[in-house]
């Protein structure tokens, strides 16, 4: 064989990883979806009364009264309990909805992208008449005909997240279609499946990633939005819009009641907004050129 | 000559655009033998690499293919996708222009080699990274093992394009077709891929089309070129002969434009006055007419056939050869 012009026995230095800082921002993000999912988890191992038993001696209990750090609410009920547990709701639609989402769209949006034609027509098409459904009149058929509970609602706001995640998903893969490396896949010899979970997937997962925690949020909210209505899960059990909603009638007299739901809800989405741009910029491969 | 390994005959692509379907590839006729190399040159749009895709059957999906590509015995315009597939890699490979975006980025060199190797050999991944390894040494990249674990954006370009040679050259192509390798490196990388090819190319008697808008690429590294100007072959001759004796004005442009090291400063450089023409308006003579200083009535009634009426070795397209 012929002598090559570069030797080959040269130790070049193992590469070295970039300094990946992150922020107390995204420390203190962490910290906060990890203490409430331990706490939504481990509810029923936790000290603390339960969240539907009722003390009607000691109505509206303000902050840090004797047995109720947080007090409690317009019927007695411990209001940290129901945070808590009230928690295990707004994660479980908030985390298992954009999963659906993600899952069904995301498929749809790169077989769109990918194979184009008449398939792609039926996908974007499909994803329209979805988008065009009024939601609240989705949910209201829903819940009338199925009934109210913690599954029917997360099947259909998952249902109503597949056409964004359809969009992202066909975005993208649209775009990297064209890029040469398809092309040179396909020149291997690359079947389309290969080509889809092997070429495309990987690219399009990160944005998909990102788009998930920002749905997560946005799901957050509209299971409380929903609760707030009284289409959500159905009383007594809680969830952080209900108790939103249960809470307003007492704004005047007991606005905590109100206000630390809200607040529970308005950190955990904030937190999972910063996770999820983090865990973007640190994960992505591709240095900010392409 | 033993029996030719590619042949094409008659090609045609038609792209549709808006102004009507557009003739990239114009009825062009090339045979390849088993080990030998074709560099096929022309200026951008030329049709060159539409005819490289219209051979790999990569073309877009709008293009209107005619014509036959016999491959070792088959006919590529006519065989199933999946026999097509089964063709590519172990059979048919390919270097494209961009060593940029030819490779994933955000999979490892490691993994993008590996699976190659796993789809098309079966091999399992210890013997395949062994491989992999060792197709890195042998394009000339050092610390193989290191490279494997980078990502495509750690690598410079020259890096990156020898790893895709090592790709496709990972299943032993029988063909292998280089659709402008070195257009996108530096000037000082350029001869060090060429010369790569080259050595790998005869080393495992693997037949390779160059394609390149350079004429100073192909000279001393094919064993025959093709000139193609708006979609044909307008002179196709043994490299040495070209080179010593070119017959199409269009070559000779091609050349006098190659800008000389020892032509005194500030020395003009001469080039090809004048567009390409606009291929969905074919005229009706020859069309390298309007821009040919040698051109009269006759070249432009009349479309001058690729042919080689002195029996000298070498095929032409002109009614006024030099």
């Amino acid at each position: 064989m012929a002598v090559l012009e570069l030797e080959r026995d040269v130790a070049t230095e193992a590469p070295v990883r970039r300094p990946r800082r992150v922020g107390m921002l995204f420390i203190g993000s962490v910290a906060w979806i990890v203490l409430i999912g331990l706490s939504a988890i481990f509810a029923d191992w936790l000290p603390i009364q339960s969240p539907t038993d009722m003390d009607l001696l000691a109505k509206r209990a303000p902050l840090f009264s004797p047995g109720h750090i947080l007090g409690t609410d317009h019927l007695g009920r411990d209001e940290l309990s129901r945070l808590i547990y009230g928690g295990r709701v707004s994660l479980l639609v908030g985390l298992l909805a954009p999963v659906i989402g993600v899952i069904i769209g995301g498929c749809l949006g790169m077989v769109a992208g990918y194979f184009r034609g008449r398939l792609e027509t039926f996908a974007v098409g499909g994803v329209d008449v979805l988008l065009a459904f009024p939601p609240l009149v989705f949910v209201l058929a829903v819940t009338a005909f199925m009934g109210q509970s913690v599954a029917n609602i997360t099947i259909v706001i998952g249902v109503l997240g597949i056409p964004a995640f359809t969009r992202v998903a066909r975005a993208v893969t649209l775009t990297l279609s064209e890029r040469e490396f398809v092309t040179a896949a396909r020149a291997l010899g690359a079947t389309h499946s290969r080509i889809l979970m092997r070429e495309l997937l990987p690219n399009v997962a990160l944005p998909l990633l990102a788009f998930f925690l920002l749905a997560v949020a946005v799901t957050i909210v509209v299971e409380g939005a929903l609760s707030f209505l009284g289409l959500g899960v159905p009383p007594p059990t809680a969830s952080w819009g209900s108790m939103i909603g249960e809470g307003r009638e007492n704004l005047d007299i007991a606005p905590w009641l109100a206000f630390l739901p809200a607040g529970f809800m308005f950190l955990t989405v904030l937190a999972f907004n910063v996770i999820g741009d983090t865990l973007r910029a640190l994960t992505d491969p591709r240095p900010g050129a392409l | 000559m033993s029996a030719p390994l590619l042949s094409v005959e008659g090609i045609t692509v038609d792209l549709p655009t808006p102004r009507g379907p557009l003739r990239a590839v114009d009825g062009v006729d090339l045979t390849l033998a088993p080990g030998s190399t074709l560099g096929i040159v022309g200026e951008s749009g030329c049709g060159k690499t539409m005819l490289s895709r219209a051979i790999l059957q990569l073309l877009p999906k709008r293009a209107k293919l005619g014509g036959r590509i016999m491959f070792a015995g088959r006919d590529l315009v006519t065989l199933q996708p999946e026999e097509l597939r089964r063709l590519r890699g172990p059979e048919l490979a390919v270097v494209f222009q961009d060593p940029m975006t030819s490779l994933n980025p955000v999979l490892t060199i490691g993994t993008q080699i590996v699976e190659t190797l796993q789809a098309h050999l079966g091999m399992d991944t210890v013997t395949a990274m062994r491989r992999g390894v060792e197709l890195l040494a042998a394009v000339g990249i050092p610390a193989p093992e290191q490279r494997l674990r980078q990502y495509p954006h750690q690598l410079s370009g020259g890096m990156r394009q020898r790893v895709a040679i090592a790709i496709a050259l990972s299943c032993e192509p029988k063909l292998l077709i280089a659709d402008e390798p070195t257009t996108a490196l530096d000037v000082t990388v350029q001869a060090q891929i060429l010369d790569l090819l080259a050595r790998e190319q005869q080393r495992r008697h693997m037949a390779m089309i160059l394609i390149t808008h350079d004429l100073g690429v192909v000279a001393g590294r094919t064993d025959e070129v093709a000139v193609m100007y708006a979609g044909r072959v307008v002179e196709r001759a043994p490299t040495p002969k070209l080179f010593t004796r070119m017959r199409m004005p269009y070559t000779e442009a091609l050349l006098a434009a190659i800008p000389k090291l020892d032509s005194p400063p500030h020395t003009p450089l001469p080039a090809i006055a004048g567009r390409p023409p606009d291929q969905t308006r074919p005229l009706k003579g020859c069309s390298f007419e309007p821009r040919c200083r040698y051109a009269d009535d006759h070249c432009r009634s009349a479309k001058p056939p690729l042919a080689d009426p002195e029996r000298a070795g070498g095929l032409f397209a002109c009614w006024h050869p030099l």
